[in-house]
């Protein structure tokens, strides 16, 4: 089953404003029974002010899809109709303490709905430019449509390539597949054959060094900084560098977080320094990060920037895993 | 709140005699049994002993044709790519579209590496056409793969008679019995049947454990190599307290095989028949007349399966769901979509799957449940108004 929040299922099991609202003056369907969800927003709508005096909502769709509608309506009842075509569907994501990946259409069905509702108030016809397909990439929620579009507007023709792009295959690997096929379709039509060869390589690369490679490209796509990529496993040599006091080499530690977070940060995740103890770092990942399967892949890339400044070798420990006390 | 477990399709419970039949195998019995000491001697005799169980359990003629695996899906493997490597003159496997992923995605797999397969098709009752089958049975066929019983309807296939036809063409016969096996009788040395594949968990045993049927003279490949363990054809380290633990189930399922077609089919009976009562728009999916003893899939019109289950679990009421939302894929159960489900249903799908344990009183509370639970969705949906569908009252601005 899925990992839903204690909010979504609050959502579910108790929906707010569930049910059909007589006097609305602003109704927007979105959705169908083939596809498995659809979504009527009802709204009344003050005409002189434009606030939205009740919002109601009547889903057919999965427990998330129930739980978006009613956040949805919590959401934008007592806004005007202008703040409340502000809500995006992330927000509405936020409000219910996040979605599953594979869930996130749920919220941007809300979004649409309400799109429409305000459209069909104003008298507007509104035309959607939805277009989702199946999702590809789990690790980061890449969806077929946006890496086809990708391909074709960048002419990629390797699985690396389309992961720089588009994150997508950047993870734990098992969407490569997937990414080839649709590889396989976009150069046909450009007349080209995707060529075995580039994903042989890949995969005739040892596992070692493809996984040090993604890590290199996530690391530097994330620090945007020059990294020198060390052989897999090599601990940077100590010959000839001054030993450094402790205070130093927290300080450097901390340097190393803080060129991290920005990046962190922009996908809603962060970083903690909790403390240093001998070649043991601890840190709590925070925010999206926690949890995210790219956790340990983002370790261990800051992992290695830390043994490269320090000279030495670093272990990084997320909190959760960290002894009770480190004396 | 106790559970009331109807998901056994999905998996069993282990049952408590054979947790303790395979305890011992993690303590004193710890021997591999490849060695020449007394150690390794017990256990060897135990796997001996297990072998036979599961032999008795599929009528099968010889202990030696039971291959243990580490799942079905390893079974399912093992059968499909040992018949195209033991031929590689033949470049085409017959299968059907409904069948586990398992079987379709190898399937899917072998034809992006050059081979066909022809995947035989389905009417609304999940029923296969023979004619069709026979028509593509030659020898170019390098093995049939078609299940036994369906995991989402219950349905059966009639693999006995399709392994026959098989046999007559020259070509070799492998069944996904997973379902099947443990629930309705088999005497596989009167059955033409070469390759079955079943999954320990499914039957009450631990998972981890599966078992590939091998009848006596078919021609072989293996898929791992390395020790001499199972003859040289499942090489690895016996995973011997499993073992001891499905030869448990397979002698307890074969005791209860009675319980399974009266007293299990006619409590699936009675929650069918209780729910359809209640319940308006909602009718039982696969072929009623020709299925599984414990196997029960409604589909109920407007609303999604996802939400039934999420309901059913705030009751304590484990089931399980063929619609989308529950798998994270954008279509509905494959399945349900072979079948021509009609579009209205095809995402409103429930599976009630029943065991030996299932009790009168837990199939009561869910006949008294889940028609709430419907009218409640019901009445949350846009195509739902007063108890009646309003389906053309829904204006989308897309579809």
């Amino acid at each position: 089953m899925w990992d839903y929040s204690e909010k979504v299922q609050e959502h579910f099991y108790n929906p707010r404003n569930a049910g059909a609202l007589e006097d609305a003056n602003g109704v927007g369907d979105v959705g169908s029974l083939s596809c498995g969800d659809a979504l009527r927003l009802m709204l009344k709508v003050e005409p002189e002010t434009e606030v939205i005096l009740d919002a109601r909502f009547q889903t057919f769709g999965c427990g998330s899809a129930i739980a978006s509608s009613s956040a949805l309506t919590e959401m934008i009842k007592g806004k005007t109709l202008d703040e409340a075509l502000k809500v995006s569907n992330q927000d509405i994501a936020d409000y219910l303490d996040g979605l599953p990946p594979e869930k996130m259409h749920c919220s941007v069905m809300g979004r649409e709905a309400l799109q429409a509702a305000v459209a069909n108030y104003r008298g507007e016809v509104w035309s959607d430019d939805h277009e989702e397909g199946a999702l590809i990439c789990k690790c980061f929620a890449i969806d077929a449509v946006l890496i086809e579009d990708t391909i074709r507007a960048n002419s990629l023709s390797t699985v690396e390539e389309v992961t720089n792009y588009t994150k997508a295959g950047g993870g734990c690997s098992a969407c490569h597949e997937g990414i080839e096929e649709i590889l396989a379709k976009v150069m046909a039509e450009r007349g080209e054959a995707f060529s075995g060869d580039a994903a042989q390589v890949v995969n005739a690369a040892p596992v070692n060094k493809s996984v040090d490679q993604v890590q290199a490209d996530a690391m530097a796509a994330l620090t945007q900084i020059e990294m020198p990529v060390a052989a897999a496993g090599a601990v940077p040599a100590a010959s000839g560098a001054p030993k450094l006091t402790n205070l130093q080499r927290i300080r450097k530690i901390e340097e190393v977080i803080e060129r991290a977070r920005p990046a962190l940060q922009r996908d809603r995740g962060d970083i903690e320094l909790i403390d240093v103890d001998g070649r043991m770092v601890y840190v709590k990942l925070t925010g999206a990060c926690s949890g995210c399967q790219m956790a340990s892949m983002t370790l261990s890339g800051i992992q290695q920037q830390m043994m490269e400044e320090l000279k030495e070798f670093i272990q990084l420990v997320p909190v959760s895993k960290a002894p009770a006390t480190s004396a | 709140m106790n559970t009331i477990y109807l998901d056994n399709n999905a998996t069993t419970q282990v049952d408590p005699a054979v947790v303790e039949a395979m305890l011992p195998y993690f303590t004193e019995q710890f021997g591999n049994p490849s060695s020449l000491h007394s150690y390794g001697n017990r256990v060897g005799q135990a796997l001996k002993a297990a072998r036979q169980q599961i032999q008795q359990l599929l009528g099968a003629e010889h202990e030696t044709e039971i291959v243990f695996t580490s799942c079905g899906t390893e079974s399912d493997s093992t059968a499909i790519l040992s018949a195209l490597k033991a031929q590689p003159e033949r470049k085409e496997i017959i299968t059907t579209v409904v069948e586990h992923p398992a079987v379709l995605a190898l399937c899917e797999y072998l034809e992006k590496e050059g081979y066909t397969v022809h995947y035989l098709k389905v009417d609304g009752k999940g029923r296969l056409d023979l004619d069709e089958y026979q028509s593509l049975l030659s020898d170019r066929t390098a093995i049939v793969s078609v299940m036994w019983a369906n995991n989402e309807t219950g349905t059966f296939f009639p693999v006995v008679e399709m392994a026959e036809m098989a046999w007559n063409a020259g070509v070799m016969f492998h069944t996904d019995a997973v379902q099947a096996v443990g629930k309705i009788p088999m005497d596989l040395k009167n059955t033409k049947i070469d390759l079955l594949s079943i999954s320990g968990h499914k039957l009450h045993a631990p998972k981890g454990i599966g078992v590939l049927y091998l009848r006596r003279g078919t021609r072989f490949r293996p898929l791992l190599r390395g020790g001499h363990q199972e003859r040289g054809r499942r090489a690895g380290t016996e995973n011997s307290a499993s073992i001891v633990a499905l030869g448990k189930a397979a002698e307890m399922a074969l005791a209860a095989m009675e319980h399974e077609n009266t007293e299990v089919k006619r409590l699936r009976d009675k929650l069918e028949q209780g729910i359809l009562a209640q319940v308006s728009h909602a009718f039982v999916t696969g072929d009623p007349d020709n299925r599984l003893p414990n196997t029960c899939n409604i589909a109920f019109e407007y609303i999604e399966g996802e939400s039934i289950l999420l309901l059913l679990n705030k009751h304590g009421i484990a089931a399980s769901s063929g619609s989308a939302c529950t798998s994270g894929s954008l279509e509905p159960s494959h399945v349900m979509r072979a079948m021509g489900l009609p579009y209205t249903a095809a995402h409103g799908t429930v599976r009630f799957s029943l065991s030996r344990y299932t009790t009168e009183a837990e199939i009561d509370k869910v006949i008294e449940v889940l028609p709430g639970i419907i009218d409640q969705l019901r009445k949350l949906s846009p195509y739902w108004k007063d108890g009646a569908p309003v389906e053309e009252a829904f204006d989308p601005a897309y579809a």
